[in-house]
């Protein structure tokens, strides 16, 4: 193909006279008017892919703030002492659609008195959903074989670090937890401290977090 | 008669004009090939894209009834399975369809790479040849997440923990994927429209893409040791080569591909009305828990290779080892597009595609079988062999019991049975001695947890008695040589001072 570029000279509009009658050559204001018209298509994509953008990309763009809430896991007298259950929630963010993926278990161990601990079900390690061994007290993961102790920390396996833990407060003699997002190792890169991270338990339950702060760190990988 | 010909050959003559499409084609079909290159191994290419219709058919027929919501996801399937009539055969088809394309893309991608196609001038036939494997597994994964049950649920968990993983915008991706805070009715959406929409539309353009380059640069020759790829005189030569010894690629040549194209659908039939669909397995209910989710097939070495990087070199692999693998197969023509393309003469390539292959069938093996899960339920339904228990003292006996209810049997295999986790406790007796035994359980250590919380001491003695009694009686006990050491050194010393050794 030949290209069909003017000259410079004529691009700037002087005086195209004499070659006028070569086909093509006098077009420069054609060209130009092709040429605004690509410009303004462009524009108009700009435009369109805001909201195109916006509308894809919604879901991670929501502030983290307002995807957890305070849960009501029922009367503390549901969890005697010593013991580790399992307990079901509706997440607080559905859609009448989810069916069952909108249930999400917790495991939930009561220590003594007011001392809690309401672990994430979802691994450390890739999420696969963690079972209770009161005999051994180990939490134990199908998947790859993670194992944590009765406190959440890790005890071996391919996870980093221990079972995520919820945020948690007894109000009117009834267990609460903030939930509503599945806890990820993502957390940790959140600028808000998340909620599903040992440390941050510290505040609620500090005999219970310093202990698993300090098994984490006796029991590296 | 005659009359009723030319009316047909007329209106096909009307058509032409206004398509002229039929021409064209029909040049196409005919379009000489090197005569050597009507070989059963040139037949893989041409079965993928065959695969790739039937996936077409078979996933239109399923969308008809198919409930892509996550409440009524998992019952249509059953429905299909069930309650329409051959519902279950066209969800077999789809699935084995799946598997078989894996299968043959994978053996196309092997036997191009061997036959040194992707050299010049096909460099870009492969680029998006690679690019077509890519949106090949896209299609497995995200269709195993259509098959909304457990093993889908908890996939997309993985797949979620992963992506978390990506450094700085971890949390922001695992929401775009999951597109809301948990693993609900819209993450089911998104990958319906992945697989039906996306992927699919990708595909297809790139498979046209591919097959337009085949037509265009001629099919690969059958490389010849010695005879290299020249970009200078390579074209010359082919066409040289199509114009001695050509034969119309359509009947010369297609006739196996055609052959081997019908002998693949009769395989996928036979494999979707002997084994029946895939699952579903139990429904994506995440508060039944009772459940040890597994990827499909082709992700298995995943899987595997997960359950075996040490933790602090997971992520660096999950992110790095993706980009460079993928990278080294795009830059591949680029950088080797010359010279010899026989296998015989090229070692490397060889080697390359043994070894990743019997890495893959390895790790694909150890993901059938799982040997780093727990077996959960060992404790509770493998049985101690009765021999291991006649003849003990009561105290080993307690041992035996507080080996079953301490669920040590969940990682540890005893008569055979049990978890593959940890070693079998058979003869640990005659490799570790009872102190080591003793410091092993309480503190447990490579990838042993510690029971010092779960046992009590009289528990601890009953079990590690029961483990030294299990030591059968041909093996030799083991003996701490320290403490052997320790009795002979409080012997007299000899009076000969031992020499300092080597240096």
């Amino acid at each position: 193909m030949i290209t069909s570029d003017p000259p410079a000279s004529n691009a700037q509009g002087v005086d195209p006279g004499p070659v006028a009658n070569v086909k093509g050559a006098g077009h420069t204001r054609r060209v130009f008017l092709f040429k605004l018209s690509l410009a303004l298509n462009g524009i108009v994509g700009a435009v369109l892919a805001v909201p195109i953008l916006g509308y894809l990309f919604g879901p991670a763009l929501k502030k983290k703030s307002s995807e957890n809430f305070w849960i009501d896991l029922g009367p503390i007298a549901n969890f005697p002492d010593g013991e580790t259950r399992l307990v079901n929630f509706r997440n607080p963010i559905t859609t009448s659609w989810d069916g069952q993926t909108g249930d999400i278990p917790c495991w939930v161990r009561h220590m003594s008195g007011d001392n809690f601990q309401v672990f994430a079900i979802n691994c450390a390690h890739l999420g696969c959903p963690v079972r209770w061994f009161a005999q051994s007290k180990l939490f134990m993961c199908p998947c790859h074989g993670g194992a944590y102790y009765e406190d959440g920390s890790r005890a071996s396996g391919p996870p980093e670090r221990g079972l995520f833990v919820y945020d948690h407060k007894i109000s009117a003699g009834n267990l609460m937890i903030s939930a509503g997002k599945m806890p990820t190792l993502a957390a940790r890169n959140c600028t808000r401290p998340p909620l599903t991270q040992i440390q941050t338990a510290s505040t609620s339950t500090s005999p219970a977090a310093d202990v698993s702060k300090s098994r984490d760190s006796s029991w590296p990988a | 008669m005659a009359s009723l010909k030319e009316r047909s050959i007329e209106i096909f003559n009307w058509f032409e004009r206004r398509l002229g499409l039929f021409g064209p084609s029909i040049e196409a079909a005919e379009h000489e090939v090197p005569s050597n290159t009507s070989s059963w191994w040139y037949v893989f290419g041409s079965a993928a894209t065959i695969i790739l219709v039937l996936q077409v058919m078979t996933g239109i027929l399923l969308a008809l009834v198919y409930a892509p919501s996550a409440s009524n996801a998992w019952l249509s399937l059953e429905f299909l399975d069930h309650n329409v009539k051959l519902g279950w055969f066209l969800r077999a088809m789809h699935g084995w369809g799946s598997d078989f394309m894996v299968a043959i893309v994978l053996i196309h991608l092997a036997q191009v790479f061997l036959f040194g196609a992707y050299k010049f001038p096909r460099e870009l036939t492969w680029i998006v040849g690679v690019f077509l494997l890519l949106m090949t597994l896209g299609m497995a994964f995200t269709g195993q997440v259509l098959r909304f049950d457990q093993d889908a649920y908890w996939g997309l968990g993985i797949g979620a923990s992963i992506v978390s993983r990506v450094p700085w915008i971890g949390g922001p991706l695992v929401d775009f994927m999951l597109g809301g805070p948990i693993i609900a009715g819209p993450t089911l959406s998104r990958f319906f429209t992945l697989h039906v929409f996306v992927i699919p539309g990708i595909l297809l353009a790139l498979v046209g893409l591919h097959l337009l380059m085949v037509l265009r640069l001629g099919i690969n020759d059958w490389p010849m040791p010695g005879r290299l790829v020249n970009k200078k005189t390579y074209m010359q030569d082919y066409h040289k080569l199509a114009h001695e010894t050509g034969i119309p690629f359509v009947p010369d040549a297609a006739w196996k591909d055609a052959v081997f194209a019908a002998a693949i659908m009769l395989a996928i039939m036979a494999c979707a009305l002997w084994f029946g669909p895939f699952g579903p397995t139990g429904q994506p209910d995440p508060t039944i828990i009772e459940t040890a989710p597994k990827p499909d097939f082709a992700f298995l070495w995943i899987y595997a290779v997960l359950a075996y990087l040490p933790p602090s070199l997971e992520t660096p692999v999950l992110f790095i080892a993706p980009v460079v693998g993928i990278g080294v197969m795009l830059l591949l023509p680029l950088v080797s597009g010359e010279g010899e393309k026989h296998w015989s003469r090229r070692p490397v390539a060889v080697l390359m595609v043994a070894v990743i292959a019997v890495t893959l069938g390895a790790f694909t093996r150890l993901g059938m079988y799982t040997p780093w899960s727990p077996i959960m339920n060992a404790w509770t339904s493998d049985s101690i062999p009765p021999a291991y228990l006649k003849g003990r003292t009561p105290l080993e006996r307690e041992g035996a019991l507080v080996l079953q209810n301490k669920q040590c049997r969940n990682c540890h295999s005893i008569g055979g049975a049990g978890g593959l986790r940890g070693p079998a406790l058979d003869t640990v007796s005659s490799h570790m001695t009872e102190d080591q035994i003793i410091r092993q359980v309480l503190q447990g250590g490579g990838n042993m947890p510690a029971y010092g919380n779960a046992l009590n001491p009289s528990e601890t003695t009953a079990l590690v008695h029961f483990l030294i009694a299990l030591r059968s009686g041909n093996l030799s006990p083991a003996v701490d040589a320290s403490r052997k050491l320790v009795l002979t050194t409080e012997q007299p010393q000899p009076s000969k001072p031992t020499p300092a050794g080597g240096s």
